[in-house]
């Protein structure tokens, strides 16, 4: 089973809400779908269920055009992000009802329920309401119903967004095992590039309508195609600024200004984009190649043992996020040092140079 | 007991002094109500329900009363789901100034109806008969159904349509077996009020009917016979009238509430 999708659109009242987008999606890993709200994740699944249709293109499972073909017909299952259960069902009914409703023999109905009930720790409420289950079993419930479907695929449309940090946690680190050796092709969509980096498997990054990049999540994380695809998978967003290259030397502005390196060194001279992660900006000088700047620190923020500084390097906006905690002073300058090794370096179109 | 306890005690007796009344007179003579002041009938009668159970003309107004109001709450529900679902779920081109253009049939007093209706089911064979009153009901109903059923069905979320299609229910399996079960409160209350402007309206009720289909509130109006007032009769007859309502609002006691929360009701 693969789920294709060949330059499939969709227009919302003559405005292209969905760009051509081409991928082609594998069972056994999970395939996320990554982008801010608004990016066109749900959307996009919503057209490979068959919710809503094609502007143009067409979507092929297992080689089969099914581009025409009704919701009820995909054999597909879908969990939003609220949690949607019949509300005048038992839970045993919720995950039974996608069986029952495919005439499937009573005595594996029951089997079915019970295997997923098991894995998703849902066996004591089966004779409940969903509204008598708190916001995590709900949401197992649902997740439940998709399993015992054993759907071709499945598609998972930011399913932990509304549960709270450690049952986000604890259902995150369940789920690739739930779906694995199952056959199915499963999407997930986040807007946590964490999410992204935890489930692992292949991620496409979306922005404005678009998938931007598509490959194995660590390739991508490690090698943007370009510029909006290093901001999709950052978070805290990617630090980017104009330089000017000249020689083996860029330069930031009159104070910033380091020798490149490697490939960066080879480029043809003139305007870049470079950009860096936060935790590779640290108040601390880790390397001897580490870039010293200066900037003026505006909010800073301690999460646990990280502490991250929002500071002013010229006009733009940069954000350093390193471990331990740091005495920043908000108004002040602060040194804040670069490592030149892990930076990107976008062409004036935007794609990556180096 | 303390003076705010009082003030609703005293509030509650005051809204149910008239339905005693007419409770008690119920029970009383006609020449016992007539003759003066009591708070209690002097001397117990059950004559005027015999009456109302025995004599045709007095028990066929109920069965014609219940007949029309119950087609027309099952008319208007039927009609008024699918147009609320469409409301709820889709934007079409007016679909605004079209539910506006519903609710405005409500704002206009049935006495302006009460001719064309006349004359129009006189020319088409339907006077007088179940049909006439509940379709003509139908013109305050269904707007006043669609309008509190969207208020419901708004409030599930489309997602839940898309989960069921996704699970492979098909239209019409959704819409009655996880659909109407979700918001079978908003059924219930549509349904009561439905039940209710029916019930209590006399004006159409009353001119679109003669003999075969005349409702109880017309039957009562005729309580002047030849044996002059009869009003231990007819206070037996208004006692009857409200309990098909007390039993309905029994039923849907706590939607109502729900409703009220929506804003819709």
């Amino acid at each position: 089973m693969a789920l294709e999708l060949r330059s499939v659109t969709k227009r919302i009242g003559g405005i292209q809400h969905i760009k051509p987008v081409n991928l082609r999606l594998e069972p056994g890993h999970f395939n996320v779908l990554l982008g801010e709200t608004g990016a066109g994740k749900t959307s996009l699944i919503k057209l490979m269920a068959g919710l809503d249709r094609c502007a143009t293109g067409q979507i092929m499972m297992d080689g089969r055009d099914v581009t025409a073909l009704s919701t009820q017909k995909r054999n597909i299952s879908l969990v939003h992000q609220f949690f949607v259960n019949y509300p005048h069902m038992s839970v045993f009914d919720n995950i039974a009802s996608p069986l029952r409703v495919a005439g499937m023999a009573r005595s594996e109905v029951e089997a079915r329920v019970e295997e997923a009930a098991d894995l998703l720790q849902l066996k004591p409420m089966l004779r409940r309401r969903p509204h008598e289950l708190s916001g995590g079993q709900q949401q197992r419930t649902a997740l439940a119903r998709a399993i015992a479907k054993e759907s071709n695929a499945v598609f998972l449309d930011e399913p932990l967004a509304n549960l709270d940090y450690k049952l986000r946690e604890e259902l995150r680190d369940q789920l690739p095992d739930l779906f694995a050796g199952r056959g199915a092709v499963v999407v997930y969509a986040t807007s946590e590039p964490e999410e992204a980096l935890l489930l692992g498997g292949r991620t496409g990054l979306m922005h404005d309508g678009r998938v931007t990049q598509f490959g194995p999540t660590a390739e991508i994380y490690r090698n943007p195609r370009d510029l909006i695809s290093a901001e999709v998978f950052s978070d805290p967003p990617i630090n980017a600024a104009q330089i000017q290259k000249q020689g083996s030397e860029a330069r930031l502005n009159a104070n910033v200004k380091w020798t490149l390196t490697g490939q960066a060194a080879d480029l043809t001279d003139g305007p870049y984009t470079v950009a860096v992660r936060p935790h590779h900006v640290s108040p601390v000088k880790s390397t001897d190649d580490a870039v010293p700047m200066m900037g003026t620190v505006q909010v800073t923020e301690l999460n646990g043992s990280e502490s991250s500084a929002h500071f002013l390097l010229g006009n733009d906006s940069w954000v350093s996020l390193a471990a331990g905690v740091h005495p920043y002073r908000v108004g002040e300058d602060h040194r804040f040092f670069m490592d030149a090794s892990k930076c990107f370096y976008f062409g004036p179109d935007g794609t990556l140079a180096a | 007991m303390r003076k705010r306890n009082w003030i609703v005690i005293i509030y509650i007796l005051f809204l149910l002094l008239p339905i005693y009344w007419l409770v008690a007179m119920s029970f009383k003579t006609t020449g016992e109500i007539l003759s003066g002041f009591s708070l209690f009938p002097q001397t117990w009668t059950f004559d005027n329900y015999r009456v109302i159970f025995t004599d045709p003309s007095w028990y066929w107004g109920y069965i014609n009363s219940i007949a029309y109001v119950s087609l027309n709450t099952v008319i208007s529900i039927a009609v008024a789901l699918p147009a609320a679902y469409a409301f709820s779920r889709y934007r079409f081109l007016g679909d605004k100034q079209l539910f506006f253009w519903l609710l405005t049939n409500r704002m206009a007093p049935a006495a302006v109806f009460a001719l064309p209706f006349f004359q129009l089911y006189s020319a088409v064979g339907l006077f007088d008969t179940y049909w006439a009153v509940a379709l003509a009901h139908c013109l305050f109903n269904i707007p006043l159904a669609v309008w509190i059923l969207e208020g419901f069905m708004s409030g599930v979320p489309v997602e839940l349509d898309e989960t069921a299609y996704v699970d492979g229910y098909s239209f019409p399996r959704f819409f009655i077996t996880i659909f109407l079960p979700t918001i079978s409160s908003g059924v219930g209350v549509a349904a009561f009020f439905c039940f209710m402007f029916s019930w209590v309206e006399l004006l159409l009720a009353k001119t679109l009917t003669a003999v075969a289909a005349k409702p109880i509130a017309a039957t009562m109006t005729k309580t002047a016979s030849s044996a002059g007032y009869e009003l231990g009769l007819l206070a037996a007859a208004g006692t009857l009238t409200i309990i098909p309502g007390a039993i309905v609002i029994y039923f849907v006691r706590n939607y109502i509430a729900k409703g009220f929360a929506l804003g819709r009701v």
